[in-house]
């Protein structure tokens, strides 16, 4: 019994991220709108968006190879996959002994790598220039992600994401300023793989400083719609992460009854709410950065990492 | 005492050494007071709730003089000194901002071995303040090494002063005489540094210290 309740949790949470995904993104883009007494488009749009891309015919360049074509399917894939295994509205998923913190940075380290080399297969200039720009933040971005991973794990005694939830949603955690500097790195390391404002601006296809929109440049069709879904995905992933590990109030723990999952679910809608308005608020009062400042604002994250993992050395445990 | 006491201790030490870090990365010089105005906030923050812990008043006093002195007056007053002096630009750094938080993380890890090898009998609190003492010390010292501006390289020396006193707080039966000379020998220290600071520009027309070396007939 207990199996196909697990198993009926990790079916609807696939299905929930996936369906959140472009709703989260309308989202901060309609806040982001009123925020500039716009209008703003309607919440859906990211839907109709996708629905309108899987109609249109897909045009590939005359030199694309077949990695060209199978790359959308594998970011899609790899990100959905890492999407569903973070905790959102109950810890007791089926697949959580998978969800390692590590397994979801590799996958989502092996999506950004066949992104890059997407970019790079056509051979247009931009897609060299955003493949290496994406390269050169993520180097960064990753070794800072690995750091928090560390704090954490040292932290909850486990690098298994449901396990962590848990541990830290209980009272015994107490207060500790390695978590705090945890939290502000796995924030700025965040913004920095979703590529909002101050490393990338999503909004634009214009400027000689974009990374992402760079790469994809060349995709049309249902490869720009998968590229398009997995970028929401990931904005989710991050957001759904932020929030089981810093604010894991309301989750539900393993083997709960529906209404705690009920309960869970509430707590995620709003939490997902909250995120998305700072998310928006943030990126309105800033300035985008020049790229060759992003190595200085992500090594702040990682040294804030770094930091964390050695103030947890002379904590409570000596 | 352990649990929430000890928890808090370790919040304040600990950013105290985060705000540290903030310093080595703030490369103007009115944002550079600011954190240094927040690094003393901390200090009176962190000596509080040891006066708090260890049930000792006259820390209290010493909080309090972190607080008006060095979080108020001194920032203040070198604020004045860098609009008088006509510096707001930008302070050149001798190394790049990475190496130098590198530098940093380096030397709170080998503070860290040292104090927690040392002091295995101690009480925790303890041993817990004198590594994030000496840590704060240590970047104090690194700030003074990297800065060419003099005004930046106060700010150094007063926040390292600053480890000191957390160093002397977390000791338990620090003579008061003791904090309270330290304090007004940084006061004293900070007067004759304003009046050289003013002299050296007088001379040199410039607050960076390599002037002084190549007046010295130095190679650089």
């Amino acid at each position: 019994m207990a199996l196909i309740l697990n198993l009926a949790v990790q079916a609807a949470q696939m299905l929930l991220v996936l369906a959140l995904a472009p709703l989260l993104t309308g989202f901060v883009r309609k806040v982001k709108a009123q925020l500039l007494r716009r209008q703003g488009p309607p919440l859906i749009q990211p839907y109709r968006d996708i629905i309108r891309l899987l109609r249109k015919d897909v045009v590939l360049a005359d030199n694309a190879s077949w990695l060209f074509r199978a790359i959308p399917y594998l970011i899609f894939a790899a990100t959905w996959v890492a999407a569903s295994l973070v905790p959102t509205f109950g810890t007791g998923l089926m697949f959580s002994w998978s969800a390692d913190l590590i397994a979801i940075i590799a996958l989502l380290g092996s999506a950004r790598f066949f992104l890059a080399l997407a970019g790079l297969d056509v051979g247009t200039a931009f897609g060299g220039i955003g493949s290496s720009r994406e390269v050169m933040i993520a180097s960064l971005a990753e070794p800072a992600m690995l750091m928090i991973v560390f704090t954490l794990a040292l932290v909850a005694g486990s690098t298994q994401l449901s396990t962590m939830a848990g541990f830290l949603a209980s009272g015994e955690v107490g207060l500790r300023v390695s978590l705090g500097m945890a939290m502000i790195a796995l924030i700025m390391v965040a913004i920095a793989e979703n590529a909002r404002i101050p490393v990338d601006n999503p909004a634009t296809h214009l400027e000689l400083t974009m990374v992402h929109e760079a790469m994809v440049l060349e995709y049309s069709g249902r490869h720009l719609a998968l590229i398009d879904l997995a970028a929401e995905l990931k904005l989710l992933l991050y957001i759904s992460l932020i929030a089981c590990l810093f604010v894991p109030w309301g989750i539900a723990p393993p083997d709960a009854p529906p209404t705690a999952l009920l309960v869970g679910a509430v707590a995620y809608a709003m939490k997902l709410a909250a995120c998305g308005f700072l998310l928006a608020l943030f990126e309105t009062s800033i300035a985008k950065m020049r790229v060759f400042r992003v190595p200085e604002f992500l090594g702040a994250a990682l040294m804030l990492g770094l930091l964390a993992t050695l103030l947890l050395f002379v904590s409570r445990s000596l | 005492m352990h649990g929430l006491s000890f928890d808090i201790a370790h919040l304040l030490a600990g950013s105290l050494v985060l705000v540290s870090f903030m310093l080595l990365y703030q490369d103007r010089l009115y944002a550079l007071l600011n954190i240094y105005a927040l690094h003393a906030l901390v200090l009176a923050l962190a000596v509080a709730s040891q006066a708090y812990v260890q049930d000792a008043p006259h820390l209290y006093i010493t909080a309090a003089i972190a607080l008006v002195f060095k979080a108020i007056v001194i920032p203040i007053a070198l604020h004045r000194m860098i609009v008088k002096l006509g510096i707001h630009r930008e302070i050149e750094t001798v190394v790049g901002i990475g190496p130098t938080m590198l530098l940093g993380i380096g030397l709170v890890a080998l503070s860290m071995v040292v104090i927690l090898r040392v002091t295995t009998e101690a009480d925790p609190l303890a041993r817990e303040d004198l590594a994030f003492a000496l840590s704060v010390v240590l970047l104090g010292l690194l700030m003074m090494v990297t800065r060419r501006n003099v005004v930046s390289q106060v700010v150094g020396f007063m926040s390292l002063e600053n480890g000191l006193v957390l160093a002397a707080t977390g000791a338990k039966g620090m003579p008061f005489v003791v904090e309270i000379s330290v304090a007004f020998s940084i006061l004293i220290a900070f007067i004759v540094i304003g009046i050289f600071l003013f002299r050296i520009r007088e001379r040199f027309d410039t607050v960076d210290v390599h002037a002084l070396d190549r007046f010295r007939g130095e190679r650089l």
